[in-house]
């Protein structure tokens, strides 16, 4: 490889003016194959305070398990209303809310089928470098095999998997801890 | 090849990224994660990302300068370069975006309120682009101004402006700051210092170019952007 890569930067307390023609909190058209679901939740820094200046992405497959990308060979279809990319501000609490659909199984490279997921990019003031997690869903057997799960210690793993609202099977809490007690797992990605 | 098969992207080397615990920045000091990442194989999830093939184009998005009904005020520059992979390949049509404070130093957003500067009703110092298929971009916008910040006494951020680009997949993601020439606030700025690296660094560091100055109109500055490139082997396990 010949070239050093381009270092990250911060996005800065200013990204809205910048990303804002991106912003996507509905990934999924109506029609869109699948279980439709809300994922709603908080970013919190340290001490616990709301991060009113976060920058969520989501990138995930459709309820297949097939990526809206010509590397992901799989023989499944590929939904026009569904790209599988959403970019979310949180607000001046530190909430964001996205709806999407519950992604299907995904291989991975041990070969087995990875437990539905999604991928997190999260930009923020103070984060010199995007963190990146993965969504993670209740009660999905899958989730005791999966590659990426397996990595972590059990005792962290769980924030990593969204919960369940009570009385409400289509929606789900995940919030982003960065540092501290519950801290929020990030990959080197 | 199976999709098991693909090969990931690369990790950059040590000190090519700036870590995040970072205590000269102090806005880190809450909100870099104290446990280390967990080191995560590229899969299919990773080497795939949004693509933009059939984004709108919209010429009007890279030119920053053209407000409404007036010209924004400042040094108008040219600002352009091509986005690459580390073995020098073009990344073809993927998204550029940026953002900026205006020439006086303030940005266009509710939580910028120096009270010193105006804005500029000319200029929002945003704009977009997709690269085309050698990889070039280009926007023509004006030299933003140095502006305080608290971080510690009398610190002032170098002139900057915000990149974001994608890249072929999740894992080439990048958001960067690009800086000017000869600017004598670098060796103060903890943001553009904390990447270790010294040839790493001075990728952020913008080139005089006369080949992209407009006769009369404006200077211009060339900026390459490099992403991950590809493992030359397989993901494997």
């Amino acid at each position: 490889m010949a070239l050093i890569p381009t270092p990250s930067q911060t996005v800065g307390p200013y990204f809205a003016i910048g990303c804002a023609p991106g912003n996507c909190d509905s990934l999924a058209a109506p029609d869109a194959a699948g279980k439709h679901i809300v994922i709603s939740g908080r970013v919190l820094d340290g001490d616990n305070a709301p991060v009113p200046d976060a920058l969520l992405e989501i990138w995930q497959a459709n309820s297949y398990g097939k990526y809206a990308h010509p590397e992901d060979t799989q023989d499944k279809p590929i939904e026009p209303g569904f790209r599988g990319y959403g970019r979310i501000p949180t607000d001046d609490h530190g909430k964001f809310r996205f709806r999407t659909i519950q992604p299907g199984p995904v291989p991975g490279p041990d070969g087995k089928p990875q437990a539905p997921h999604l991928e997190v990019s999260l930009f923020a003031r103070g984060l010199l470098r995007r963190l990146v997690s993965r969504i993670y869903f209740p009660d999905e057997t899958a989730n005791e095999t999966d590659f990426a799960l397996s990595r972590v210690e059990p005792q962290r793993r769980g924030t990593l998997i969204a919960r369940k609202m009570p009385g409400q099977s289509a929606q789900f809490e995940w919030d982003v801890i960065l540092q501290g007690a519950g801290e929020t797992v990030f990959f080197d990605c | 090849m199976t999709v098991a098969s693909i090969p990931g992207y690369r990790r950059a080397g040590q000190g090519q990224h700036p870590v995040n615990a970072h205590a000269a920045y102090a806005s880190s000091l809450k909100r870099a994660p104290s446990q280390p990442l967990i080191h995560l194989p590229h899969t299919l999830s990773e080497i795939t990302g949004p693509t933009f093939e059939h984004f709108p184009d919209d010429p009007k998005a890279a030119d920053l300068t053209l407000g409404r009904g007036g010209q924004a005020i400042g040094e108008r520059i040219v600002v352009s370069g091509r986005v690459l992979d580390e073995a020098g390949r073009p990344v073809r049509r993927t998204l550029v975006e940026l953002w900026q404070a205006n020439a006086g130093g303030r940005y266009r957003h509710l939580v910028d309120q120096r009270p010193d500067v105006a804005l500029d009703p000319n200029f929002d110092g945003c704009g977009h682009t997709l690269t085309d298929p050698e990889g070039r971009y280009r926007f023509v916008t004006i030299r933003p101004g140095e502006y305080p910040w608290r971080n510690h006494y009398n610190a002032w951020r170098p002139a900057h402006i915000h990149f974001s680009v994608f890249g072929p997949a999740f894992a080439t993601r990048l958001v960067t700051q690009m800086y000017f020439p000869g600017d004598p606030l670098l060796p103060f700025d903890p943001i553009y210092n904390a990447t270790a690296d010294e040839e790493a660094r001075k990728r952020l560091i913008s080139a005089f170019d006369w080949e992209s100055t407009i006769p009369n109109t404006a200077l211009g500055y060339r900026f390459d952007i490099v992403l991950s490139g590809r493992d030359a082997t397989p993901m494997e396990l």
